[in-house]
Order: structure tokens, then sequence, then C-alpha cells
């Protein structure tokens, strides 16, 4: 089995997870009390990944990183000539955008059945927003928090296509797990394939039926409103 | 300037109903001030507007020597900034929080939160969370979360709407008690009027999202200023009639076609006479003289019994509600269709131009 692929698979869907939770909280925030008419632009732009193929997303994402790209020479110079197509760094920004939906989508659903009187009691009783949100929206807000948080997380790990685009195919740097697999295939080493497709299988299971365990346990019977 | 809650604004709603609020409460005379009106009045729009939850389209809001609002100056405070407390309909407790730490969430001194549970009856409950709770209990929890924050001002929206009759009547008393010894100014959101009589000092009717009477709550009622106030207190009476004749500090009414006599307040031409039901006395027999100035022969067109008191509506040349006992009922064999005196004093007439 290629470990090496499983352990970089598990870092970057970790990573991207981590980062989407620091990114999309606000976003998420926003898209659900923001009172502009626009929002729906935002909204709309959100969910592209959702119906765009993964190897278009992968194609704009390449160009948009690329050594001639203002992104990519912000990061060459940033990181001492370094490039972000066909590195890790650069199958983060992707996996990013491509999970972008997977988190946001939950929360904005999570925090705008919170009912939004408690967030004015909140306000009324001289509490910061910042401060409301923290200690009355997230916390009743956490099943989709951290749905969205597991969602995006396990996304990442079986995403093939834009990985495929921006990060190649390199031992160690770029070659995720579900590339491991087609290079078995490729191979015609079923065998090994079997093996990383069943533990594949086994963990993302076993992970989202943890999930949906521990929400039924501790939230299941939180009121709404 | 005086220890006064001012507020002069416009808001106009989505829904394209317009709010125009011309209000002043003394908060040194109104401990209590009830804003009273029909549902769809605008109240809880206007609390809203105190509270700062939204925001006026002009106008101001001033409480004491502080500018909550003012659209001239560019002042338009936040909730956090005004320290007006808020108790919602549902009392909006955080459900996710035990009854301590609702009431600690945002206490001034967070340290005499037991305090504050032990004043409020709620030692007991302290690690409950709200939804373990009763309704009434609920509401004292929504008291003391706000009143722990020591606000300026307490605003509450309904807070009795959301208990069942008994507890409602029940709580009524202990919540006037309440927020006297808190020693906040408070204003109620209501469309009660035994609420509105039993919580307030001061009271404002809103209609149509107008500010129509503001004053104490006896004078509202017993003198509302026009005849859509008269109708939302709940005047039973309210009759068209007109001045036919005044002499020494009297005035006598034609109302249908019978004579009404009372105080002369200055009224000429076209009036209403208002007269509350429960001080329309009713009387078997002929009209016999008595130090009331108004004895009408009527007939009895209906009665109908509500507990304790009935409401008999009559026709004395003109239609007339009165309230009286169920006991007077039975004693007198009131049935529709017998003849009746109904007895008004002068002074329980309150004349409004037409």
């Amino acid at each position: 089995m290629d470990w090496q692929a499983i352990w970089l698979s598990l870092r970057l869907a970790a990573l991207t997870s981590a980062v989407l939770l620091i990114v999309g909280m606000p976003l998420a925030y926003w898209l659900t009390y923001s009172p502009r008419r626009w929002k729906f632009l935002v909204e709309a732009v959100v969910a592209l990944p959702l119906v765009l193929p993964p190897t278009v997303l992968g194609f704009y994402v390449l160009l948009a990183i690329g050594p001639r790209s203002p992104l990519g020479a912000l990061y060459g110079k940033l990181s001492g000539g370094g490039i972000l197509p066909f590195s890790f760094g650069g199958l983060l920004v992707a996996s990013i955008l491509y999970s972008l939906p997977f988190t946001v989508q939950p929360m904005t659903a999570a925090f705008g059945s919170v009912d939004r009187k408690l967030v004015e009691a909140a306000w009324c009783l001289g509490v910061s927003r910042v401060s409301a949100f923290r200690r009355i929206v997230v916390p009743l807000a956490m099943p989709g928090i951290a749905t969205g948080a597991i969602l995006s997380f396990a996304h990442t790990i079986g995403e093939f296509g834009v990985v495929l685009m921006v990060g190649g195919n390199i031992a160690g740097v770029t070659r995720t797990v579900s590339i491991s697999i087609y290079d078995q295939v490729q191979a015609l080493d079923y065998r090994a394939a079997t093996e990383t497709s069943l533990l594949l299988l086994g963990v993302s299971f076993t992970v989202l039926a943890a999930t949906y365990a521990l929400q039924r346990r501790i939230w299941a019977v939180w009121p709404t409103n | 300037m005086a220890n006064e809650l001012r507020c002069a604004c416009r808001k106009r709603l989505a829904s394209g109903f317009t709010l125009e609020v011309n209000l002043r409460v003394p908060l040194d005379q109104a401990r209590v001030t009830v804003l009273f009106g029909p549902s769809g009045s605008g109240k809880t729009t206007l609390l809203r507007l105190l509270a700062g939850l939204e925001q006026p389209d002009e106008g101001i809001i001033e409480f004491g020597d502080a500018a909550w609002f003012d659209s001239a100056r560019g002042i338009a405070l936040a909730p956090q900034q005004r320290r007006a407390g808020f108790v919602f309909q549902d009392y909006a407790l955080f459900p996710h929080l035990t009854v301590e730490r609702n009431v600690a969430f945002a206490a001034r001194h967070p340290e005499k939160a037991s305090d504050w549970l032990a004043r409020f009856g709620l030692a007991g409950l302290a690690p409950r969370l709200p939804r373990n709770i009763s309704g009434g209990e609920q509401q004292r929890v929504a008291l003391a979360r706000a009143l722990a924050a020591e606000p300026a001002l307490l605003l509450l929206d309904e807070p009795l709407s959301a208990l069942d009759a008994a507890t409602r009547t029940r709580l009524r008393h202990e919540l006037r008690r309440t927020l006297v010894e808190g020693g906040v100014p408070s204003i109620i959101v209501t469309h009660d009027r035994i609420e509105a009589q039993a919580l307030g000092d001061w009271m404002a009717v809103l209609i149509d999202g107008e500010t129509r009477h503001a004053g104490p709550v006896s004078e509202v009622f017993r003198q509302p200023a026009d005849v859509r106030v008269a109708e939302s207190v709940g005047v039973e009476n309210v009759l068209p009639g007109e001045v036919i004749a005044r002499q020494s500090g009297l005035c006598t009414l034609q109302v249908g076609s019978a004579h009404l006599e009372c105080l002369d307040t200055g009224e000429n031409g076209a009036v209403f006479a208002c007269i509350r039901a429960e001080e329309v006395t009713l009387a078997p027999g002929s009209p016999a003289a008595s130090s009331a100035r108004n004895r009408l022969a009527g007939r009895i067109r209906a009665v109908f019994v509500e507990g304790a008191v009935a409401r008999v509506e009559l026709d004395c040349g003109f239609p007339l509600v009165a309230l009286v006992t169920t006991q007077s009922v039975t004693d007198l064999q009131l049935h529709p269709g017998d003849s009746v005196a109904a007895v008004i004093k002068a002074t329980s007439v309150h004349l409004l131009s037409r």
C-alpha cells in the first residue's frame, strides 16, 4: 500500500478543513446575515465547485497561481522563488476552493436556524457582535460547523481531477491517495488498488457514521427556535 | 433636561406600514409605562426602535441627556451602547446555557449572579436548562438576566402573553412589583386593557402606527383623547350626539331620541359622548329622584353572562351597554324585553368633539 500517498492525503485534508473553518465561518456569517441584495452572486460563486467539472476548476486554478499570474508572482516573491503549481501549497489552494461549498453551505444553514432573537437579546445585554457570535451562534450552530468541517475533509480525501490538473503526480509532494489508486490500476496492480480502495472506503464510512451518531447524541434535541 | 424619554421619529417598513411616533415619557413619574394598542399598531416596532435593534428613517430618540438616535446629527447608537434591556415575548433564553449561566451571561457583576437568582426565587433552578422550566419561571429568568446587566431602561414585549391564563393573572401583580422594586424605568408593550391598568403608571396609546394619546393610565382610560383611543381602551359606549343646551356648568346632549346631561367642557355642536359600561347603573321600575343626573328609561335587548360580570345591551333611544354583576342580573331578574332604568352620573359622560 502507498502509505506515503495516504499520509499526504490526510495532511492535505486536515489542512484544508482547518483553513476552511477559519475562512468559511465569516463568509457563512456574512451570507446568513448580510442585508445586501447582491449576496446571491456570492452564493453562486461559492457553489460553483459543486457543478463545475474538476478539470475546469483545476485549469483555472492552474492559470491563477502560475508564476506569471499576480498571485503566483506574489507567492514567488514571498517564498523566495517558489512556485505554486505542482507543489503541496498549490494543491492546498485548489483543495480549499474545491471544498468551499461543502463547508460554507452547512454552516450557512446552521447559522440561519439560530433564532435571531437570541442574538438580539445578547446585543441588548451589552454583548458585542463578535462575542455574541462566539457565545451564542457558534455553540448553537455547532452541528452545522462540524458537518462542514468533516464534509470538506472527506471531500478533499476523495478529490482527483483538480489534484491531477494542479499538482500532477509527484510522489511525496502531490501524489494523493486517489491518484495512487489510479496509478495502481494503470499498472494492472489490482491487489494494491483493492487494498487502498478498501481502506479509503472503511475510513470514510467510519468517519461519517461517527459524525452522525455524535450529532444525534449531543445536538439533535436542541430546539432551533 | 429632566429625566425624560423622548422619541419623535418616523419609520417606514418594507410592508408599506409607516410608524410615526411622538412621545415623551417623564421617567420620574412613570416607573412603568405601558405601550398600548391593538395588534398591528406598531408597538413592537417602536420597542425595537427604542432598543436600537432597528433604526428610524428620521427623527430623534433621547434618553435623559443622551442622544440615542438623531438623524440630523448622524447619531445612531447600537443596542450595546444604549443599555436598554429587552425582554422578548418568548423570553429568548439561551437554550444551551443553564438558568444560572443565562442570568450571569452579561451581568455587570457576574459574582452576584447567585444574588439575582435568589431574588427571583430561581436558586433551586440554577443548573437546569431553560426548556426544562415552566413558562412563569422562564419569564423570571428573562427578567433576572435583563436586570443583572443593570440597564438604564427596561423594554418588555408582551411579557405575559406566552403564559397560560391562570399564570398570567397570578404574575401580573408580581411583575409590577418586580419592575418597581428593580428601580429601572420600564416600558411594557401590551394589547390587554386589564394588563395595562394593572401594570402601568403612564400609558401611551398607539393606533395605526401613530401615538394618539400619552398620559397617566387613569387619565387615558377616563378621558381618552379621541374616538379611536376611546374604542381601543375599551370605552364601550361611544355615542354620536349634539350639544343642544348649556347652563350652570352642565350641558345637555341630544343622543338618539334621548337627552344626556354632562359636565360642560366647552365642546360645541357635534360630539361623541363616551361612557364606560361599568359606570352605567341599572335600576328596576320608574325613574325616581337621585343625585345622578341621567335616568333613562330603556328596554333590555340582550344579556351576556361572562363569569361574575354580565354585559347588558339596552335600547334607551340609543344603544347603550352596561356592565353589571351577574348577581344583579339574578336579583333584578333582568331579561331581554324588560323595561329598566339606566342611571348615569353626569361626571361619567366624557365628551369628545366629533
